[in-house]
């Protein structure tokens, strides 16, 4: 449904998206993370066809950006970081005006504005003006927006910020619920909602794409299968060192505890699963193993990782 | 057609922002006193004028000669009236692009399936629409000799006129839709337009029968000799041709200064 391929854009000397290639397939919910100036939104700005590509291309629904872009434009619905409202109109209004320019043939318009208006919850102030609503209020009239012409791809720059956890929750439900019928791809900083609502992640820094994949997968990837956490009673010294004797274990950290009680964290080599002799080898030397524990490295450290480790590291292929 | 609608739409848009902000209320009261005030000052002096040109007359012995109303108080009327457009057409055109830059709205309507051109055209015909509403609101009180007058004066002069001034402000006001694409801020916006129109004004200046040919050139560009005719009831094709020609060039230049934008972005 869309594809991305060696997108690059450039402002005079600075390069804003340099190479960036990523696919999205139909009636997925694609997540787009970076840091804030990694891109995501001068690559959603070329999606929209808002900008023209310097070079690569971009194509939507099967219609290239740059050379189609009529066409692109009446296939997607853009949510701006941003929402482009006007103040002095009231929802109404402002929608009905939206629908015109969208396309929305004069029959459907209506049922269109209507059904936007029901689907993002705006119809308690459908007659109010969009300058005297809350910022919750004008993030959902700008969802709905994007929704109104019913088109086949959503691009959404940060579509959950500024509202109340409620609010989250419903957006969230709503993007999900949008899924499978639409194509979307949004951005965001939040980083469970990625995990929440996306099947797949794009991280992107700098310009560059450095990872593309499942979250699940990501995780995996970076740290093997990442570190266990061990709750075991008895002395720390020794659980240590027959934590370290378990073929396959790298290194063994105890992170203290209470009353005989120890904390340990063990890294294994990546790919191998040390869990059942290290719990063996616990029990038959005679202490208590409490609780045994995978700590899969989260969203927030991948993409700390991967966003900030320095631009002379080579980045993990995708 | 699609493109009709668009455009209809952002007229549609448009007009909605002029009369729910306080800009088309002002602008129509200010013409509309405007026009009053000269209109009151253009008949006193006709009917000095005329009340002298009785009276000398009877010196001589019999009637003299009747004052055309079209000649001394239509024409300066509309004369005066051009002045007023130059004033208030930068403010009609001054927010069109400069606001939706200044709100973001721009990239709403640059991501839609309308073209800029429709934009700049549905801009432009917003504003025109309203000035045409102001010119024919003056109008009235043109309409009112039709009553008082012992002779009406004739209509033909008063329709090619308004054609006239019709089409000199709205050389204006696509040329200061094309200064708007220019700048987020309004004031600026305004500005320009109105030092641009100025210059568009004076170059008529260098027009004189006397003077020469390059001078006569400079001065075919100005604004204001192209009403000279057309005041006077004659319809020249090329003072026709003059103004719809400026305002094609003024909205070439603003559809050319809204896509070069989407590069330079």
């Amino acid at each position: 449904m869309i594809e991305v391929e060696s997108l690059t854009k450039r402002y005079g000397r600075t390069t804003a998206v340099d190479g960036v290639t990523f696919r999205v397939e139909r009636g997925e919910i694609l997540g787009f993370l970076g840091p804030n100036g990694a891109g995501k939104t001068t690559t959603m700005r070329i999606l929209t066809c808002y900008l023209p590509p310097t070079e690569g291309t971009a194509r939507v629904a099967g219609y290239d950006v740059f050379a189609q872009p009529m066409d692109v434009k009446k296939r997607v619905g853009y949510l701006p970081e941003a929402p482009p409202l006007y103040p002095d109109m009231s929802v109404r209004d402002y929608l009905d005006f939206c629908a015109k320019i969208k396309g929305v043939s004069p029959k459907g318009r209506q049922v269109a504005v209507n059904d936007a208006i029901e689907k993002c919850r705006v119809g308690d102030v459908r007659t109010t003006l969009i300058g005297k609503l809350s910022k919750g209020y004008r993030q959902r009239v700008g969802l709905a927006q994007a929704i109104l012409h019913n088109p086949d791809v959503l691009i959404m720059d940060e579509p959950t910020a500024g509202l109340d956890p409620k609010q989250i929750i419903e957006t969230r439900e709503l993007i999900r619920g949008l899924g499978g019928s639409h194509t979307i791809i949004l951005s965001t900083h939040i980083l469970p909602e990625v995990s929440m609502t996306c099947g797949r992640v794009v991280i992107i820094n700098k310009g560059r794409v450095v990872a593309e994949d499942t979250p699940e997968n990501l995780t995996h990837r970076l740290k093997g299968s990442g570190t266990l956490r061990l709750e075991v009673r008895g002395p720390e010294a020794e659980v240590v060192s027959i934590l370290k004797a378990v073929p396959g274990v790298l290194t063994v950290h105890a992170r203290g505890g209470h009353e005989g009680v120890v904390f340990v964290d063990v890294e294994a080599e990546a790919g191998k699963d040390v869990r059942a002799d290290l719990a063996w080898s616990v029990v038959t030397k005679g202490h208590g193993l409490l609780g045994l524990q995978q700590m899969g490295m989260s969203l927030e450290e991948i993409f700390l990782q991967l966003t900030t480790t320095d631009s002379s590291e080579a980045a993990p292929a995708a | 057609m699609t493109a009709f609608s668009n455009v209809a739409a952002i007229v549609q848009k448009e007009w909605r922002h002029y009369f729910g902000s306080p800009i088309a209320w002002v602008g129509l009261f200010v013409w509309t006193m405007l026009f009053g005030i000269f209109y009151y000052f253009a008949l006193t002096f006709f009917l000095e004028q005329s009340m002298r040109m009785a009276q000398q007359g009877m010196e001589f012995g019999g009637g003299g000669p009747k004052l055309s109303i079209n000649e001394y108080m239509i024409r300066p009327l509309f004369h005066n009236m051009a002045v007023v457009a130059l004033f208030i057409a930068p403010m009609l055109t001054m927010r069109l692009f400069a606001e939706e830059k200044r709100q973001g709205t721009i990239e709403l309507l640059a991501t839609s399936p309308v073209s800029d051109g429709q934009v700049v055209i549905g801009k432009f015909l917003a504003a025109a629409g309203l000035y045409l509403l102001m010119i024919l609101a003056g109008l009235v009180n043109v309409a009112l000799m039709w009553t008082y007058a012992s002779s009406p004066p004739e209509w033909k002069p008063i329709l090619t006129g308004t054609v006239g001034i019709f089409l000199l402000g709205s050389c204006f006001l696509a040329m200061g839709t094309f200064v708007s694409t220019l700048t987020r801020n309004q004031i600026v916006a305004g500005i320009l337009a109105f030092c641009l129109f100025l210059g568009m004004w004076t170059l008529g200046w260098a027009d004189d029968p006397m003077a020469g040919p390059v001078a006569k050139a400079v001065g075919y560009l100005g604004v204001t000799t192209h009403l000279e005719d057309l005041v006077k009831g004659v319809v020249d094709l090329k003072d026709l041709v003059f103004y719809l020609s400026v305002i094609v060039f003024g909205l070439f230049l603003a559809h050319q200064s809204v896509e070069s934008q989407r590069w330079r972005a």
